[in-house]
């Protein structure tokens, strides 16, 4: 590893653009010189890609809450999903909403930051500061675009790797994370069995299905079809290619929300008005939030970022990595995990956790599985779900007590 | 406010009984294990690596915030998820005769454990035999509560007909206790017949021949 700098705000903006509207402004400078911690590592240390690439220089900008203890290990990571960031647990500075999973991580919440240090990175490729495709190219000085390398979501674990071992953390207590996040946690306990103690994969897959890489694509391509994403490299000229990608996301929510969910919510509801207006308005009430979800989403998220990592879920495929096998990849885990679903969840269904516990019974790996009953569809895991909180909160209690770990003292 | 408790202190005599057949700090899988009082028991009373699978999602999820590393499944279908000789005792306790396939289930159990311990509600027991002769109808005890058109229970065996699967399926009995009602061993030690008239139910332990 070489040498890394942590300061509270990365190195000044790499490429002028043009001035857009307040919220751009905002959200380019997160990608600048994030609110978070940054941990920037030199060209002299690039991550090694799966492609073959070599990315230099690496910045990952991360948050933390809690306390490390002394013999640090009570460190519990969590990986975020597709749009995530890594204000898992306080106010995102674009948009001013409380952290993401503000319900699950906190102060006496199942994620504890009494008596855990979390550490939550913006993953490789992201837009929040860590190094993506808005972030400068060293070797022109404007955004990358698409000269950013395609990533996986092995690299992204591998940048995390970078940042655990800047924190001078061997084992983490535990890795979290829903949907992508899981993805990362399932490469971390395969890739690093001997620095996960515990994994929690929630609402997620081994791999990306035809019907998930089907719907990835169908956004990319909006996105793409946007004149103004100009080949990606709008920021150059100071444009987002804001319906493409608004787009992108509406097709996307869809696939996070059950039927159930969305009947129930807005049913066949009109919009601020009492009769149709035969026109291509937004009449249905439905039609108005995906175009909220849609408008909110291009002022936080990157177009391109969002090209990338769309691509990275849709070349995971921890079986086909592990030769066919899915067991392979957690052959001699020590790793005690703990693998949740939700009933509604379409996107990636129950049968995807069970594959996961299937592989990991292979290998006689100390597993738990549960499904969670919801109607919230894949959202499900980042919302109010009594029963799921208290999975999470009675497996990482008993693993704690397993492990005799507690604040301030020496683990045996 | 009462602390909250995880199990009541009572222990079930089967549980008991099988606890006795487990070797201290040994790998045990419980398959039907409820709501993990005998993964609790054996994880409190002999220290072993305590494993689960549950059918039943509620009792799934009361075992992993009760900090049991249980898993969502049944006999029936995800034993053959499990490699051979992963555990020390694969325990079966009150179940097999609900489940589809009895003999692949227990051929499973002993090619998952090295030992298998299997407890059973035995349909030998003189109160059902009198109940089947002289009422003519299904028999209803403490053990058997549900009528034939709602029970789970759709393959029940007796004593001497789990012997014989034990034959049929090339394994071998290392340990067996009959017990009545109230949890008590049979005093007959011997006797296969008198066991299977007087006990309510048995616990087996078995293992493959080699």
């Amino acid at each position: 590893m070489g040498t890394s700098s942590d300061t509270g705000t990365s190195s000044g903006i790499g490429a002028t653009s043009a001035p857009l509207d307040g919220k751009a402004d905002q959200r380019l400078s997160e990608v600048h010189s994030p609110s978070s911690r940054v941990a920037v590592f030199p060209d002299d240390a690039p991550l090694k890609l799966e492609s073959g690439q070599l990315l230099a220089p690496l910045t990952i900008a991360y948050q933390t809450y809690g306390r490390l203890n002394a013999d640090k290990s009570n460190a519990i990571l969590v990986c975020h999903a597709l749009t995530g960031d890594q204000y898992v647990a306080d106010v995102h500075p674009v948009t001013g909403k409380p952290g993401w999973w503000q319900a699950l991580v906190g102060a006496g919440k199942p994620v504890d930051t009494d008596r855990f240090f979390v550490i939550c990175p913006n993953i490789l490729g992201g837009c929040m500061g860590s190094t993506g495709p808005a972030s400068p190219n060293p070797k022109t000085g404007k955004p990358y675009g698409l000269d950013f390398p395609v990533i996986t979501i092995g690299d992204m674990v591998d940048a995390q790797v970078r940042l655990i071992d800047h924190l001078g953390i061997d084992v983490l207590f535990s890795v979290i994370g829903g949907s992508m996040g899981g993805m990362q946690v399932l490469e971390w306990a395969a890739r690093h069995k001997d620095r996960v103690a515990t994994a929690i994969p929630i609402a997620t897959a081994p791999w990306h299905t035809a019907q998930n890489i089907a719907f990835h694509e169908v956004g990319r391509q909006a996105v793409m079809a946007d004149p103004e994403w100009r080949g990606g490299a709008y920021s150059e000229v100071g444009v987002v290619p804001k319906n493409g990608l608004a787009v992108a996301r509406m097709a996307a929510h869809i696939t996070y929300l059950s039927e159930k969910a969305l009947q129930g919510k807005f049913g066949r509801n009109l919009q601020n008005r009492a009769t149709r207006s035969f026109s291509f308005d937004a009449d249905f009430k439905i039609e108005s939030y995906l175009r909220h979800q849609g408008s909110t989403f291009v002022d936080r998220f990157d177009a391109n970022s969002y090209l990338y990592i769309t691509r990275a879920m849709d070349y995971f495929d921890l079986e086909g990595a592990h030769g066919g096998k899915l067991a392979n990849a957690f052959t001699g885990t020590q790793t005690q995990f703990c693998v949740v679903s939700f009933t509604s969840d379409w996107l990636y269904p129950t049968r995807d956790s069970k594959a996961i516990v299937k592989a990991l019974n292979a290998v006689a790996a100390n597993v738990s599985f549960v499904e969670i009953e919801s109607d919230k569809g894949h959202d499900a895991f980042l919302l109010d779900e009594p029963e799921f909180h208290a999975t999470v909160r009675g497996f990482l209690t008993a693993a704690m007590a397993k492990r005799g770990l507690s604040l301030g003292e020496e683990q045996g | 406010m009462q602390k909250a408790v995880p199990f009541s202190g009572l222990v079930r005599a089967d549980h008991a009984l099988i606890a006795e057949m487990v070797t201290p700090r040994s790998r045990v899988l419980d398959v039907g294990c409820a709501d993990g009082a005998l993964l609790h028991l054996l994880a409190e009373t002999k220290d072993v690596d305590a494993r689960g699978v549950e059918l039943s999602r509620e009792k799934v999820n009361l075992c992993v915030t009760r900090g049991l590393s249980v898993i969502q499944g049944d006999a029936d279908r995800d034993l053959a998820d499990y490699p051979d000789q992963a555990f020390d005792f694969a325990i079966l306790s009150l179940t097999i005769q609900a489940t589809r396939d009895p003999k692949t289930v227990l051929e499973n159990l002993l090619r998952i454990g090295r030992h298998a311990i299997v407890s059973f509600p035995n349909f030998g027991h003189w109160r059902i035999r009198a109940q089947l002769l002289f009422s003519g109808r299904m028999p209803m005890t403490p053990n058997l509560p549900e009528p034939w058109y709602t029970t789970a229970d759709a393959h029940l065996c007796t004593i001497k007909d789990f012997v014989d699967l034990v034959a049929l399926v090339d394994a071998e009995v290392e340990d067996a206790v009959a017990f009545n009602a109230k949890g008590q061993r049979l005093p007959i030690k011997r006797s296969l017949s008198l066991q299977n008239l007087l006990g309510e139910k048995a616990v087996f332990k078995l293992r493959r021949k080699t």
